[in-house]
């Protein structure tokens, strides 16, 4: 296209999800690495829209608003900008998530272990679509203290999947997070250069459904363990 | 005669307009955009004149590169709304696109390691 900017403006965008259970500390985890205040942005799916956006994965409804919140790092010297959503955690926004997930380097789902529950769905859709993510244990003052092993074994995570607690309110302990899903993220990636082959569904969720917004299976939820 | 200016037509915290009200009624926006897709407003003057609501989609523009996202936020209207009037803007060349090179591939770890040394370092 003739009309793009080639100059000291250009920044690569790359996003970085933010799920959990409502009151988890989405937007306080936002808040706490953003640059700027948080937004709450709202995309709104009505009839008049259904064309350019996928309403698949609900039924019987011609218009659902879903509000997000919305956060930026810029990283100025390597000319990239990280978009951070923050995103409810209900199942019946998973069509929000293809979205967000398409195209997004992963996320971080932030858990409270009052309600460990919450955060399944999210657990869930990240392992589906095989998009890296990582899992951050909000710790709560007067929850009791699970270490990270006992989390990972309750939602059946991966051996892989880094597991840690934090303070979603704490700056330093936010930004930990999303360097310990970089990490990963990258990790897996020369992982599955390596040996190109084995698993191909990792890389053409990533790469090539950026606008095709694919929904991903239904399974039975999971039970706590 | 009767002034209206004390009774409120809307209920409060509604939206004042509708949303597709800003648009002229329009739906569809005329190019692609994504959550991410970045714009920043040009240096030239827009060639046509612009309502209220692009003056201020414009003006959410002039800082530095801003997703559309970013810019729904700031206008609080949908995303949808807002594509439309971000396409609007840039098919008067008042927007400019900035990206280098079409999406990125979040999975290359060369990328991956430039986003870990700028975490590290802020």
């Amino acid at each position: 296209m003739s009309d793009y900017a080639i100059s000291d403006d250009s920044f690569v965008p790359l996003k970085i999800v933010i799920a959990g259970g409502f009151g988890v500390g989405k937007t306080t985890m936002v808040g706490a690495v953003s640059e700027i205040p948080p937004l709450t942005t709202e995309e709104t799916l009505t009839a008049a829209s259904v064309d350019h956006d996928s309403l698949d994965g609900v039924p019987e409804k011609d218009a659902t608003t879903v509000a997000m919140d919305f956060g930026r790092i810029t990283l100025s010297a390597h000319h990239l900008m990280l978009l951070l959503f923050g995103t409810p955690g209900q199942k019946r926004f998973w069509f929000m998530w293809d979205h967000l997930a398409s195209g997004a380097i992963g996320a971080v789902v932030l858990a409270d272990t009052r309600r460990l529950a919450d955060c399944f769905a999210a657990v869930e859709y990240f392992e589906r679509r095989g998009l890296p993510f990582v899992v951050g244990i909000n710790e709560f003052d007067d929850a009791y203290h699970y270490t990270p092993e006992e989390v990972k074994a309750a939602l059946h995570l991966r051996s892989d999947t880094p597991v840690m607690c934090c303070d979603a309110r704490a700056t330093s302990s936010a930004r930990h997070l999303l360097i310990k899903l970089v990490e990963h993220a990258h990790a897996r990636s020369v992982a599955a250069r390596a040996a190109p082959p084995a698993e191909p569904a990792a890389e053409a969720g990533a790469a090539s459904a950026s606008e095709s917004a694919q929904p991903v299976p239904t399974s039975p939820p999971r039970s706590p363990a | 005669m009767t002034s209206y200016d004390d009774a409120p037509w809307v209920t409060d915290g509604a939206p004042r307009l509708r949303p597709y009200a800003v648009t002229g009624g329009r739906t569809a926006p005329t190019r692609r955009l994504a959550l991410e897709t970045l714009v920043i407003a040009a240096r030239t003057l827009p060639r046509v004149p612009l309502t209220p609501e692009h003056d201020e989609t414009l003006r959410e523009c002039r800082a530095g590169p801003r997703s559309v996202a970013e810019v729904a936020g700031r206008l609080g209207l949908p995303v949808a709304v807002t594509k439309i009037l971000l396409c609007d803007l840039l098919d008067t060349c008042a927007l400019i696109l900035t990206a280098p090179a079409g999406p990125p591939d979040p999975t290359d770890p060369y990328l991956l390691e430039k986003v870990l040394v700028g975490l590290r370092n802020l």
